[in-house]
């Protein structure tokens, strides 16, 4: 439904010197979907969105609707954003305070060069606000609405002209934390439901793992991982991303041969089997990030044949309620386990850990300068 | 132990305690009672006036309700009323529908030329509203009016119309100044979200913008309203000729009248004075629920421009249309009549007499050093005695709980709602009938000027001071300083930016001021824009010319050079 080639926006300003803010984003997004672009702050991601709302015009790349070329930087094709008929829902909501909640809702219905029947737009933007539930405050003024209805009425807003697009901007980041579980749910359901095509644009790595099919991560204005949430948690290809994405522990090893699975690296920790689709040379420096929950710890040493097993002392440990962090040195390394409190073993105890080659991803280039426990 | 020592020694030295006390206290008072006096004394003495026939020295004044009479039973007092309403009205409006047009243009699309914008928004400030008149006659009256000449008759600048044109054409860049500023402090994504839902570049200006700047856009207009009710200049210059009066220029009329009428003026000057006083209230409880569509988010970047296609050429053609009528036109016109010997049309014939005639005979005017020299003194003293004076007075109302302290904010702003003239005649009645020996010299005109300008004095310093931390003084205080000590060396030292922008400002606008001047000179107290006014009643045209365009080069070489310096110093806000 939605393509992104070689997407590059550069922000121009006479005072300080242009900002690369988004290079060479690729990306496709089939009908229905929704798809995250999830980073740090200030990584591109509003930028990016922005560019395929075409409040930003792009430097280069060529960007496809359904069959609809909306931008395209070679043959200087530039839709305006009011005739790309793409919801948006505003990080700040972008409520108009001057207008009553059915005004603002109503709104893209009004602007249209067709008329519309004033039954027809009653009928279609008070649907709209109960899908939302906001029905019953439609002759509220916008102000009066608390942070959860703002969010909703401008959800009303960019669905009630039936885009075939919908973008959000961190639609999440106003409301509290709890009003924030909920809405995502909710966000969820409406979504899934209406089957509308979305990008979610968000710095929140739960956020994007709950609601997305696809999620691109972004680093200093380039895509570095495309995949489904499991995939982009379970086997992250670069650091930023494994650390990005949850807390990891990074290991360093050099590649000794290879398995059925991936490969055997040695490491400080002893040898690993790690897993890698794509083909690597023995002898290799690389790093792995293993997550601490896939750390499964036993104080006798366990008897799974494809696991490694490690070894180690408990050094520290934190009890968290639902879980339990271990802190474990092995051979000088400290590595960050978590697991059911079930597990006693008192500080200075010997502990074991096995894991699965599956949950034990190679990265991309070393990690030595970011490896790091969290 | 030691720590304490300080305050053993104050306490053993009540003497010192109380000097310490003293000077502050006495700095506090006086300048309370400076400004009581500034401005009190000349709105309370007004209003007794307008209630007292004009006394004379055979018969001293009486009470009487003969002013208010006359001044209202006769039709004439309504066309009056009516005509000033009409004209600041009109002049408000056509300022503000092209202040906010440029604002928009400026802001919000792609338009050529736009580094210019802001340099036309000091035009008010460098031509002086009786020049920018004076041009505008030689341009569209009907009898000498270039404009009327070349493309027939064309326009009578003798008129209401023309009065707004000048008038409103003149002020639209304080307009500008105004919505722009409201434009800036808007969440850019109001308006883009309307874009996003399918609004054109038109609908999201009418439907978002303008409707979410509307309470500024309001508060501007009234500003501009009282501003163009007290406008002098042009109502005399183009109203009096024609017998159309407004407020201002009966007022005017009535003191030059033969024999004055000085209780009629008064009368007339209490009215205008609550026009503007229920104009400031409106203004200022516009401004203080300005909050309430505020909705800026502490993002700092400006929203995208809209790419209006070919449309641009059009606005930034209007953009150059309007530079050249109020800069290009007026300006080159004066040139012209500066140029000639007798004043005449542009023609073949006048090329070939061009001369620098008028310049060499202005300057060997015997009145011209001494007009020069006085409104420098005026400036510059005016201007020092401004700044000093509502630092101490910021400070007190910003820095101090002391009880009434509103009470000195409300004096010092209070002359925001003098008009010009009407200060000018209450400083006149009163310094008449209370000798103390400052009537009919410069001081008088000093001291209006320091009223007139108070109220700028005390927008420049409090915004400066707010920033000023406390603790910076605090902490001056528990190194040992005196109060006076911190003041100097701390408090003025750190509003150095605000007070020097403020005082360049006030030195300009005192250099253009006429409407006071107008009743408070005499013979060898001219100033600048006297000089001016008496060229004009001479109708000496070239000198008046001459000396116009050396006085609009002065004045934007002095705002270039502050710039400038400005810059590099870091000085803002101007
Ligand atoms: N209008 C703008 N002008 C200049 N630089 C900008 C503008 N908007 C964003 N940037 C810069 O571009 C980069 C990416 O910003 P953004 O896309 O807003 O990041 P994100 O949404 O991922 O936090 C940042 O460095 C930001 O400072
Ligand atoms: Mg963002």
């Amino acid at each position: 439904m939605l393509t992104i080639e070689n997407l590059s926006t550069v922000y121009q300003s006479p005072s300080a010197k242009p900002v690369l803010a988004a290079s060479d984003v690729n990306f496709s997004v089939p009908k229905g979907r929704l798809f995250t672009l999830l980073g740090p702050s200030g990584c591109g991601k509003t930028t990016t969105l922005r560019s395929i709302a075409g409040l930003e015009r792009p430097t280069t790349g060529v960007i496809t609707a359904g069959n609809r070329v909306v931008f395209s930087g070679d043959s200087k094709i530039f839709i305006a954003p009011n005739r790309r008929q793409f919801g948006m829902v505003f990080q700040s909501y972008a409520i108009w305070p001057h207008m009553s909640v059915f005004e603002n809702a109503a709104f893209p219905l009004r602007v249209r060069s067709k008329r519309l029947p004033e039954k027809e737009i009653k009928d279609k933007v008070m649907k709209m606000l109960a899908a939302v539930s906001l029905d019953h405050l439609a002759e509220r003024q916008a102000t009066q609405l608390s942070g959860g209805q703002q969010q909703r009425l401008a959800l009303a807003r960019a669905l009630v002209m039936e885009p075939e697009l919908l973008l959000l901007d961190e639609p999440l980041s106003n409301l509290d934390a709890k009003l924030r579980e909920k809405m995502r749910f909710e966000l969820k359901k409406i979504q899934r439901e209406l089957g509308i095509t979305t990008i979610y644009v968000t710095h929140d790595q739960s956020e994007a793992l709950a609601l997305s099919h696809e999620i691109a991560v972004m680093n200093q204005g380039k895509i570095v991982q495309i995949g489904s949430p499991r995939d982009i948690y379970e086997r992250p290809k670069t650091a930023f991303v494994a650390d990005f994405i949850g807390s990891t522990n990074f290991i360093e090893g050099v590649i000794r041969d290879r398995s059925d699975h991936g490969y055997i690296v040695d490491s400080a920790i002893g040898s690993l089997a790690a897993d890698r689709k794509d083909d690597l040379t023995v002898g290799t420096a690389v790093s792995m990030s293993i997550r601490p929950e896939d750390l499964r710890l036993s104080e006798t040493p366990p008897t799974d044949t494809n696991h490694t097993v490690i070894q180690g002392t408990v050094s520290a440990k934190v009890f968290l309620g639902e879980c339990i962090d271990f802190k474990i040195m092995v051979n000088e390394v400290e590595l960050l386990a978590r697991c059911h409190p079930s597990i006693r073993t008192p500080v200075g105890g010997t502990i074991y850990m096995s894991v699965d080659p599956l949950k034990c991803a190679i990265l991309n280039g070393t990690a030595s300068r970011t490896a790091s426990l969290h | 132990m030691a720590m304490m020592t300080p305050t053993n020694e104050a306490m053993g030295l009540p003497g010192r305690v109380m000097r310490r006390l003293d000077t502050k206290w006495f700095v506090i008072g006086g300048a309370t009672l400076v400004v009581a006096w500034l401005t009190l004394i000349p709105l309370g003495f007004l209003l007794w006036q307008s209630f007292h026939s004009t006394g004379t020295m055979q018969e001293p004044a009486v009470l009487t309700m003969e002013n208010y009479i006359t001044a209202f039973e006769s039709a004439e007092s309504l066309v009056l009323m009516g005509n000033s309403l009409q004209f600041a009205f009109l002049t408000a409006a056509f300022a503000l529908v092209v202040g906010t047009f440029f604002a928009w243009v400026n802001e919000r699309t792609n338009t050529p030329f736009k580094s210019l914008f802001f340099a036309m928004s000091i035009i008010p400030l460098i031509i002086p509203g009786i020049l920018f008149t004076v041009s505008w006659i030689m341009l569209a009256s009907p009898q000498i009016g270039i404009l009327n000449k070349v493309f027939g008759s064309w326009f009578d600048i003798y008129s209401m119309a023309g009065m707004v044109w000048v008038d409103g054409l003149h002020y639209a860049p304080v307009a500008f100044l105004l919505v722009t500023a409201a434009f800036r402090s808007m969440d850019p994504s109001l308006e883009e979200s309307a874009m996003m839902s399918g609004a054109s570049v038109v609908q999201t200006a009418f439907k978002v913008t303008l409707k979410l700047a509307w309470p500024a856009i309001l508060a501007a207009f009234i500003i501009l309203f009282i501003r163009a009710i007290e406008s002098f200049e042009v109502p005399a210059l183009l109203g009096l000729p024609i017998g159309l009066r407004v407020f201002t220029s009966a007022i005017y009329d009535a003191v030059h009248s033969y024999p004055s009428n000085i209780g009629l003026a008064s009368a007339y000057a209490v009215v205008l004075l609550l026009i503007t006083s229920v104009g400031i209230y409106y203004q200022s409880r516009l401004s203080n629920q300005g909050s309430k569509y505020s909705t800026v988010t502490g993002k700092g970047f400006r929203p995208r421009v809209a790419d209006i296609g070919r449309w641009r050429y059009l606005t930034g053609g209007i953009f150059i249309l309007y530079v050249i009528l109020v800069v290009g036109l007026p300006f080159l016109v004066l040139l012209w009549a500066s140029l000639q010997r007798y004043y005449s049309v542009p023609s073949w014939n006048a090329v070939q007499h061009l001369s620098f005639n008028a310049y060499a005979k202005v300057l060997a005017y015997p009145g011209f050093y001494t007009a020069v020299w006085n409104s420098v003194k005026l400036a510059l003293g005016g201007a020092t005695i401004v700044m000093l004076l509502t630092s101490i007075i910021c400070w007190i109302t910003i820095r101090t709980k002391i009880q009434g302290r509103w009470l000195l904010d409300v004096l010092a702003s209070l002359p925001l709602v003098f008009p010009g003239i009407v200060l000018g005649l209450s400083l006149m009645v009163f310094y008449l009938n209370f000798d103390i020996g400052i009537y009919a010299t410069l001081w008088i005109m000093l001291m209006a000027y320091v009223i007139k300008f108070l109220p700028y004095g005390m927008r420049y310093n409090s915004t400066s001071m707010v920033q000023i931390h406390k603790e910076l003084e605090e902490s001056a205080a528990m190194s040992g300083a005196s109060w006076l000590m911190t003041f100097r060396r701390v408090v003025l030292p750190l509003m150095k930016p605000g007070l020097m922008a403020g005082w360049i400002y006030i030195i300009v606008v005192s250099v253009r001021e006429l409407s006071s001047s107008i009743l408070l000179y005499s013979p060898g107290n001219e100033v600048i824009s006297i000089m001016i006014w008496e060229f004009w009643q001479n109708g000496q045209y070239v000198e008046l010319s001459a000396f116009g365009v050396m006085m609009i080069t002065a004045l934007f070489c002095f705002i270039m050079l502050v710039q400038s310096v400005s810059k590099r110093f870091g000085v803002k806000g101007m």
